[in-house]
């Protein structure tokens, strides 16, 4: 998937992250600041990446500030920010575009 | 096979931000019978795709321990249903609750869309469940035909906010603009063979108005009442205890009618009194309450 | 070396310091030491006046010079006026290499960060420290060791001499000028001077400052005239709304509740649980709402408490006015209920430090403990409990009386919710041990209750209240089953800090954080 355009998705409480993603230069640049980095950071670092990877995405920045959510919150505000920047707004899925449920969203 | 879920306890129905990653983590400490993932009223407008991918994640990931996982989608009205649809298939939650329900017509619509979705999703048809809100007067009128609408559906509940403003009244706290629907529901729901859920109960402050009318709603044979808070389960459950008294007559009707019915006999007797079948459903209820509630030592 | 609870303490350390690593919670028992003195000016002409007009000037009389040792008690909480005061005015006068012997610092004493940062303040002892200047410690900005004690730990390390307090400052909230303090009747009231009774008796000179001087004499007094050298008032010792809270609302969070009521299950269950109990328990939601449900308990079965000790609320108090409590014997106020009955009700009883705690003088009240309720940020399969350092490796709480009454109870029951965030409170090993395992019973989470395997007793009674009982290792699996299995810190090389135990020994060492590295 193309990152078109900025987006975000997510928030500052506890246990959630909030991940905003623009357009990339030409390769996946990660940001991450997170509040239990000590423990969690490398965890943190793969899930973004790997999800990234699921929904095809190489070309985007990627910022991540994170308030200790889970493995299953991260995954979900990637995709929410990236599927928003990227032709997927809820106006468009309830124009008919369909969700990869299961297949790019794992 | 017929799908289990259909007849499980459903005392406490806990309603939850399906967006809100410190709600969904872990509500199974509380121990509620079923919680009901939302899509709809508590998901702010702009936020609909993000609770999904939140909802898809939760589902597949989050281990409930065994507690019901209802998703409540959008109103039918909108444009969002068809993809909430498509992500609690895909997702594979246990139950789907249809917003604003008010005739057999919307139940059938919902169905079909989850039948394109399970053929999508390779899901088995009939593993996932369906339940029907009320939020108005038609709905509440066609209760009947909504309960006989799918083998699916396995229950309705009354949604109160809604009706009350198309009534033309509002929420009073003495249950009389409800009288007529929780009657009506109910009554329905039985006829049916299905199960009946009460409304919420907003002021948390107030556990005992809480408790009165959890008490009456018992009291008139509904099955379980929708819950906004976790401080609203233990009561919830305590006034869905039965009696010692209760779980003791209940045990032996069900021990008689199972014994007899073994041996060919269909004349039921209990401390030397003839009872009749029809107690029978009402006797394995109590005991799966009694059990429920941690109370039941017996062996059935 | 490798100390009891297998924490490895570098020899550089144990020589630094002149300390020996933690043998055992019971390993000096029996020991016998000669008590250190302080030198004592005496004040025998009765026209000598005590009275001195500021605090620059109080320094000056006290001869304050580099290398002093200043002491401070906490009685007024994140309400303390009396620390930024005092080392504003050694800031001033450019003296250097101060160590600060405080009963606990606060959030409310960031201000004396940057003195730490200049040389000013170059050591500290304390219970703990919150806020900045425990991030100042974990980063490396102070000189030397930071040496957190326990409330009963920090007394013994006075009177036997390890540390000498050269000039003590005491917030009083009443004085009158010829210093006998109280705690009450003042415009800052704390209800008692406990943990700065033993500085009065050991420092060299004892300065008194309050901001209500009242007449002679101010008695009875939690410190005596006998001690005090010097009496300054200023306008203001402390914010009262940060000293004593109003009364806290009973907690409505489910979570907490539920453990509260695994807690009072517990504790009725246990053959402790009889006529003339004794009980401390903390100001947590699920530590305040146990009791709470507790005293209904013991009005039903016509059960008292002989006993109430430590750090007092409320609600305590109000187990004492129902008369289901005989003595509630106090060390510290945390709102104004626990104030107002220490002042009015004849069997709310101040006691000092050393008799709470102190486990090397002649029996403290802790070792009469039946139960104490205890919360702590991480417990590990060892039952070791950390109340210090958080799971990211920075300073920011406090031992307070936690190995102590651990030590001292019966039964030490620690109630902690299974997650903190993504962070699992139930680990392997505790970042830092602050609180050995050997001394604590039973761990309450809101996923189970898991009892210390070195207690098949009290495994008993937890089963028999029917209670969620899961080994503390199944509690660790199922945080991490949730969470991910956490990475181990990466701490730098440098020790930044020693965790002490109790009776003087190194528990744990605490090292200074370092930024993360991803590879």
């Amino acid at each position: 998937m193309e990152v078109l355009r900025t987006a975000m998705a997510g928030t500052l409480e506890s246990s959630d992250a909030q991940v905003t993603v623009e357009p990339g230069e030409g390769k996946v640049e990660l940001d991450i600041e997170s509040s239990v980095i000590n423990q969690f950071g490398r965890k943190i670092k793969a899930t973004v990446e790997e999800t990234l990877e699921r929904l095809g995405v190489d070309n985007v920045k990627v910022k991540v500030v994170d308030k200790g959510a889970l493995d299953c919150t991260l995954k979900a505000r990637v995709e929410g920010a990236v599927f928003r920047a990227s032709g997927y707004s809820e106006d468009e899925i309830c124009e008919g575009k369909k969700l990869p449920w299961g297949g790019a969203i794992r | 096979m017929t799908n289990p879920n259909l007849t499980r306890l459903r005392r406490s129905m806990m309603f939850l931000n399906a967006q809100k990653p410190g709600l969904i983590k872990d509500p199974y400490i509380y121990k509620p019978d079923s919680i009901m993932l939302d899509l709809e009223d508590a998901v702010a407008e702009n936020q609909k795709d993000a609770a999904r991918y939140s909802l898809y994640h939760a589902l597949k990931e989050i281990d409930y321990r065994g507690v019901e996982r209802v998703v409540r989608i959008n109103g039918l009205e909108t444009a969002h249903w068809k993809e909430d649809v498509r992500v609690c298939v895909a997702g594979r939650c246990d139950s789907i609750r249809i917003s604003k329900c008010e005739s057999a017509k919307d139940v059938h619509v919902v169905e079909e869309e989850m039948r394109k979705a399970e053929e999508e999703f390779g899901v088995e048809h009939g593993s996932i469940l369906i339940m029907a809100a009320l939020e108005s007067t038609k709905g509440v009128l066609n209760a009947l035909e909504i309960c006989e609408a799918s083998p699916l559906l396995f229950g309705i509940a009354l949604s109160g906010g809604d009706y009350t403003k198309d009534l033309q009244t509002v929420i009073s706290g003495t249950g009389v603009e409800f009288a007529w629907a929780r009657g009506q529901m109910i009554n329905a729901a039985r006829c049916a063979g299905k199960q009946c859920f009460d409304t919420v109960f907003t002021n948390l402050d107030d556990m005992e108005g809480f408790r009165r009318e959890t008490e009456m709603i018992k009291a008139m044979g509904f099955d379980g009442k929708s819950i906004v808070n976790p401080r609203q389960i233990s009561v919830c459950h305590e006034v869905f205890t039965p009696t010692e008294k209760q779980i003791i007559q209940a045990e032996k009707i069900v021990k008689e009618v199972d014994e007899k019915k073994a041996q060919g006999i269909g004349v039921f007797t209990v401390d030397g009194k003839m009872i009749d079948i029809a107690f029978y459903p009402g006797a394995k209820r109590t005991i799966e309450l009694a059990k429920a509630a941690g109370v039941y030592e017996g062996d059935l | 070396m490798i100390n009891a609870v297998g924490r490895d303490i570098p020899e550089k350390v144990l020589k630094d310091l002149n300390m020996k690593p933690f043998a055992g919670t019971y390993a000096r028992n029996g020991e016998e030491y000669k008590k250190a003195a302080p030198t004592v000016r005496c004040w025998m002409d009765p026209k000598e006046s005590k009275m001195v007009d500021s605090i620059h000037d109080v320094l000056v009389k006290c001869g304050l010079r580099d290398g002093m040792t200043l002491s401070f008690h906490h009685h007024f909480r994140e309400g303390d006026y009396i620390v930024n005061m005092v080392m504003e005015e050694v800031h001033k006068m450019g003296v250097k290499d101060i160590t600060i012997c405080a009963s606990s610092l606060g959030k409310a004493h960031d201000p004396i960060v940057p003195m730490i940062e200049d040389g000013t303040i170059t050591n500290i002892q304390s219970s703990g420290v919150r806020g900045k200047i425990g991030e100042a410690i974990s980063t490396g900005k102070l000189k030397g060791y930071a040496i957190m004690r326990s409330h009963g730990g920090r007394v013994r390390a006075i009177e036997s001499g390890d540390v000498h307090i050269d000039i003590a400052f005491i917030g009083a909230p009443t004085a009158d000028e010829y210093g006998n303090l109280r705690a009450v009747g003042g415009k800052s009231d704390c209800g008692v001077l406990s943990y700065a009774y033993v500085d009065a008796q050991y420092a060299d000179k004892v300065v008194a400052i309050t901001d209500t001087l009242v007449p002679y004499p101010n008695i009875p007094a939690s410190i005596s005239q006998v001690n005090v050298d010097y009496v300054i008032v200023v306008d203001e010792i402390g914010n009262p709304a940060k000293i004593a809270t109003g009364a806290a609302k009973p907690t409505t969070d489910v979570r907490k509740l539920m453990m509260a009521e695994y807690c009072t299950k517990f504790v009725i269950n246990t053959p402790y649980f009889k006529d003339g109990f004794s009980y401390q328990t903390g100001v947590g939601g699920a530590s305040i709402a146990s009791t709470i449900s507790l005293g209904k308990i013991m009005k039903e079965r016509g059960i008292k408490m002989g006993l109430g000790l430590g750090g007092i609320a409320g609600p305590m108090c109000e187990l004492l006015e129902q008369g289901l409590i005989e003595k509630l014997v106090d060390t510290q106020d945390f709102d104004l209920k626990a104030i107002q009955s220490i002042t009015n009700n004849p069997n709310h009883i101040e006691i000092t430090g050393s008799e709470y705690a102190n486990p090397m003088n002649k029996g403290a009240y802790v070792n009469k403990l039946d139960f104490v309720i205890l919360a702590s940020l991480e417990v590990d399969t060892h039952f070791n409990c950390n109340v210090v350092v958080d799971s990211n490796g920075m300073v920011t709480g406090a031992q307070g009386g936690h190995p102590d009454t651990a030590a001292g109870a019966k039964c030490t029951i620690v109630i902690a919710p299974l997650l903190q965030g993504r962070t699992p409170a139930i680990c392997t090993d505790v970042t830092t041990v602050t609180t050995p395992g050997e001394t604590v019973d039973v761990v309450i989470t809101d996923y189970g209750v898991a009892v210390n395997p070195a207690r098949p007793d009290l495994l008993e009674c937890a089963k028999a209240a029917k209670l969620p009982v899961k080994t503390i290792e199944e509690l660790r699996d199922m945080a991490y089953a949730i969470t991910g299995e956490p990475e181990p810190i990466k701490f730098g090389d440098r020790v930044v800090g020693v965790i002490e135990a109790r009776d003087g020994t190194i528990i744990d060492v605490v090292r200074q954080i370092k930024d993360y590295e991803w590879d």
